[in-house]
């Protein structure tokens, strides 16, 4: 009985693994992919640093290497101090979008000569202190850093010990939040939310609540196209203000954002780097880049695809 | 510890009198008195953009070693090496199952090939409910639109787990054998276990490069510790008296470990791989920060655009990972255990159906590797979007219906827990502080425990960073009062029922891989960026393994005595209290220690959420190079707070036990 049963189980199973293995197309019967241009190009490792205005200029740039130059891009996700780290090893060619970064620039250009300037993007970085928008509307005058003061209790919070509080991020950026607030004679104490997606969040809440709220925060931001923030005036950046660290009174300054490559990408010719080296477009294009990336949930290379296409004069003017 | 008294009797000394509870008391009561006296002196306060100069000395060298990278012979021809060969098994482990290889659009084994043979081996290995279970939970990965990415991860997973295990068995047997090699490793482990992985990820890319290698390797640093730890429990556990036996019979010490002790540790052993696969899982989206493919990669980048339903969806099939992983090393080490006691009927047809299942399995991979259809998984993942839709819509409501009642809770907590015991520790004088943290090693776990605090006690005021330990603390005891309590009221009630247990473990076991990230964005908008959000997140991490540990407790207290209470009419409220918590005290005290230390190891996610301090100083250290010395000293004291915690429970646990 058993060893018919065990017949009819492997007929059966023979019969069936007959029929799944004669039908269906082939791997590599429709030879997909593998024509690389002229090869010229070769590998492109392209940094991403984790923010969505430098992915929108990662999905951009390395859909333009792709199409039009036939470069491989690999793109690799990392922190700034990482990346960097990379040209010295040989493993990033490019960062697209970096913010200050003096102590990075003195010890990997300066220094160790590993990496050289690619010059500016076009977008500049604005850093400062922002409210969300009902807040400027209801009360104009707190735009002013003067009128601070006067709303230091409305900004109390379980975190701030009886102070207003300022609401600090991202530990990647250069803050001097500290010396402001002590220089300033401002009655604040500056909480660190920690992260990026800590104060957006925290900006989110405050507006749909209506929320008392005043924060460290930056543009080009895609998360400016969902709450336009409203930034608050400190004493105008003049030249060298900013030169004693704990002595800042004055506001942060605009910040050209620029392109950094390893030196040996350089030097190396690859029409990638060429194409890094021009790559130049506004705060307008990001946030709008950003936007299809972070809020209508577009893959990077179709949000990439979107915008090249709407913008083929832009990216030819890259190409030369 | 009532009966120790009655035997004592009335030759008691002052020191039988004076119980332990009266002298922690007094302790706390001279700490408050003389915080109100000294308050605000001698604090050790640095503010968030100094620098001692030992952070200063710790950048330097961090320097140096990346200047030397590329003439240094140790870089050249030690590191390079380990680097080269972890880097082939990766990429051969990923064109195996996940990535395009060899001019092919696709991996050799496609979804059919993997699922087969995950089937067969957890079969094989355990038996045909965790193989469904199996089969299950990877055709879940290709539904969710997951597939690719669950692959890198299993890929990179299976990697780490494999090196582990090569270095951590031999040397746990080793620690089993020896007693000092194993208290010179304790140390060690300990350190790799608490210590963020943000403090080593930056010099780690450094030495073996950012790709497959360095996320194995960050992986590996946490996850070969269990192996080590266990496999060295196991060998201890070998009753002493077979040992015996065996000597008796000649055998030479080679074939003792051979033949006795690896045979009869077999089943714990495959606990440490157990865990080992765990640890490893938890490294996922940590190791995404080093470019490291697969879902943690998805996690990590969802949360730049707050898009939980992307996150939730990726974080749940690391969850599904985790369980069916979990599940089918558990069966196999249940196996290991009934095939040595029993070996009868089933043997005689388990050899057929293993060749049969063997040959199917071979020929779904030669299918899978041929033919597109078995190659890349069919569909689109639409299972994917509908479950991300439906976590964007479960966190919508809940923020929108409860960041009232959330925001009544974390004030009622914050004002009148978290703040005052903060202030009291932040404000005292730090020597009081250490005072009375040596004397309550003292009283609770004895000499040695006190020797421990306060050599902690000092390397804590070396690092530069005693205020910012001491607000870390503050948070870090009162989520550990908050572990205890759930560990206490669902670990008795686990603990008491089946059912309950049946039902709420999964929930546990999905909070404790689910990777923090995930539920970190609708934390933050239930609490806000406050010390309260990390609090939360610590405690969803920690408080599982508390409820494991004290059901476990409570269950095994013996039916005869609760039985026997219940015959002389006890309610159910004193039964629990009166028996099985007591009888169940050195589970309790196995539960606070293993809850301070995972609650230790959310100190940096704290960081990201509001937490400040430590957790922030080391995730600023990662982001910011002139800040790298100074996060590495605030890792150093997360491990200094973690080993002085440790070894004053578990001192504590031993004298309740004795």
């Amino acid at each position: 009985m058993a060893r018919h049963w065990r017949a009819g189980a492997a007929g059966l199973t023979v019969l069936g693994l007959a029929l799944t293995g004669c039908v269906g197309a082939k791997v590599g019967d429709t030879a997909a992919g593998a024509k690389n241009a002229d090869g010229s190009c070769g590998t492109f490792n392209l940094a991403v640093n984790p923010w969505v205005g430098y992915q929108a200029d990662a999905a951009v740039v390395a859909y333009v290497a792709q199409h039009d130059l036939g470069c491989k891009v690999t793109k690799k996700n990392l922190k700034e101090e990482i990346a960097w780290q990379g040209f010295g090893t040989g493993e990033v060619d490019a960062v697209l979008e970096n913010w200050g970064h003096d102590d990075l620039k003195k010890k990997y250009i300066t220094d160790q000569k590993t990496a050289v300037s690619a010059g500016q993007t076009g977008n500049k970085g604005v850093i400062g202190w922002w409210v969300p928008p009902w807040l400027a509307k209801a009360h104009p005058d707190i735009t002013d850093w003067r009128n601070l003061n006067k709303y230091a209790a409305n900004f109390r919070t379980s975190e701030s010990g009886g102070k207003g509080q300022l609401l600090d991020g991202d530990p990647s950026y250069v803050t001097n939040d500290a010396a402001l607030v002590t220089n300033l004679k401002l009655n604040y104490k500056v909480v660190y939310a920690g992260s990026e997606t800590a104060l957006i969040q925290a900006y989110r809440n405050a507006e749909k609540n209506k929320q008392w709220l005043i924060g460290y925060f930056y543009e080009p931001q895609w998360f400016m196209t969902e709450v336009p923030l409203v930034k608050v005036d400190l004493p105008a950046y003049t030249p060298g203000c900013d030169a004693d660290a704990a002595k800042i009174a004055c506001d942060y300054p605009v910040y050209g954002l620029d392109k950094i490559v390893s030196a040996r990408f350089a030097r190396s010719g690859s029409p990638a780097y060429q194409l890094v080296k021009n790559f130049h477009w506004t705060n307008e294009d990001q946030n709008l880049v950003a936007k299809y990336i972070a809020v209508d949930k577009m893959s990077d290379e179709a949000a990439a695809k979107k915008w090249v296409d709407a913008n083929r004069d832009k990216v030819e003017a890259w190409l030369k | 510890m009532a009966a120790v008294a009655d035997t004592s009797g009335p030759v008691a000394t002052w020191r039988q009198k004076v119980t332990r509870p009266m002298a922690v008391g007094a302790i706390l009561v001279a700490w408050l008195v003389l915080f109100a006296v000294l308050r605000g002196r001698q604090t050790l306060t640095l503010a968030a953009a100094d620098l001692t100069s030992l952070h200063r000395w710790l950048n330097d060298v961090n320097d140096t070693v990346g200047a030397g990278r590329d003439s240094n012979p140790l870089f050249l021809y030690f590191f390079n090496e380990i680097r080269l060969a972890i880097d082939h098994l990766v990429t051969f482990v990923q064109s195996l199952i996940s990535q395009p290889t060899a001019g092919r659009p696709v991996p050799q084994i496609g979804w059919l090939g993997v699922v087969g043979i995950a089937g067969y081996l957890s079969w094989a290995v355990g038996n045909w409910r965790v193989a469904l279970l199996a089969v299950a939970g990877f055709t879940f990965f290709g539904l969710q639109g997951l597939w690719q990415e669950s692959m890198d991860t299993l890929a990179l997973t299976l990697s780490a787990v494999l090196v582990a295990l090569l270095i951590g068995i031999p040397l746990g047997v080793w620690a089993g054998l020896s007693d000092r090699c194993n208290k010179i490793m304790t140390p060690f482990l300990d350190f790799m276990q608490t210590m963020p992985t943000f403090v080593y990820l930056a010099p780690l890319t450094l030495v073996f490069l950012i790709g497959g290698a360095s996320a194995v390797i960050t992986t590996v640093i946490y996850a070969a510790p269990p192996a080590i730890r266990i496999t060295a429990h196991a060998i201890r556990s070998v009753p002493a008296t077979t040992v015996e036996a065996a000597d008796s019979l000649g055998t030479t010490r080679r074939q003792q470990l051979l033949k006795v002790l690896l045979p009869l540790s077999q089943r714990t052993v495959v606990m440490g791989v157990n865990q080992t696969i765990m640890a490893a899982l938890a490294m996922v989206t940590i190791a995404a920060l080093i470019d490291a493919p697969g879902l943690g990669k998805t996690v990590v980048q969802a949360l730049q655009s707050l898009d939980v339903g992307t996150a939730f969806n990726a974080g749940l099939a690391i969850v599904v990972m985790a369980i069916v992983l979990d599940r089918v090393t558990t069966a196999a080490a249940g196996r290991a255990d009934t095939a040595r006691r029993t070996g009868g009927a089933l043997v005689r047809w388990r050899r057929p159906l293993l060749a049969a299942g063997g040959i199917g399995t071979a020929f779904l991979v030669y299918v899978s590797h041929t033919y597109v259809y078995a190659a890349e998984f069919p569909g689109d993942g639409t299972a994917g979007t509908h479950i991300a839709s439906w976590a964007d819509t479960a966190t919508t409501w809940l923020q929108d219906h409860l960041s009232g009642l959330t925001n009544a809770v974390r004030d009622v907590i914050t004002y009148g827990l978290l703040n005052p015991f903060q202030t009291l520790l932040t404000d005292s004088p730090w020597w009081l502080v250490g005072l009375t943290l040596v004397a309550l090693g003292a009283v609770l776990g004895g000499r040695r425990a006190a020797v421990t605090a306060a050599v902690c006690v000092g390397l804590l005021v070396g690092t530069g960073l005693w205020s910012d330990g001491m607000t870390t603390l503050a948070s870090t005891a009162v989520a550990t009062v908050l572990v205890m309590l759930l560990g206490a009221v669902f670990g008795v009630w686990m603990g008491r029922s089946a059912l309950v247990d049946r039902l709420v473990r999964p929930t546990l076991d999905a909070a404790q891989v689910m990777p923090p990230f995930v539920y970190l964005v609708p934390f933050l908008a239930l609490f806000g960026a406050t010390r309260f959000t990390a609090i939360v997140a610590a405690v969803v991490y920690a408080a599982p393994v508390a409820i494991k540990i004290i059901a476990d407790g409570v269950r095994n207290v013996p039916e005869s005595t609760v039985e026997a209470t219940t015959s002389v009419g006890c309610t159910t409220w004193q039964i629990i209290t009166k028996v099985q918590l007591p009888v169940a005290r050195g589970a309790l005290t196995l539960a606070t220690n293993q809850g301070l230390i995972y609650v230790l190891s959310m100190v940096v996610v704290g960081g990201l959420v509001g937490a400040g301090a430590l957790g922030y100083d080391v995730v600023a250290g990662f982001s910011q190079g002139q800040l790298y010395g100074k996060g590495l000293a605030a890792g150093l004291a997360i491990v200094l707070l973690g080993v002085m915690f440790d070894r004053i429970t578990q001192a504590a646990a031993r004298r309740t036990r004795a």
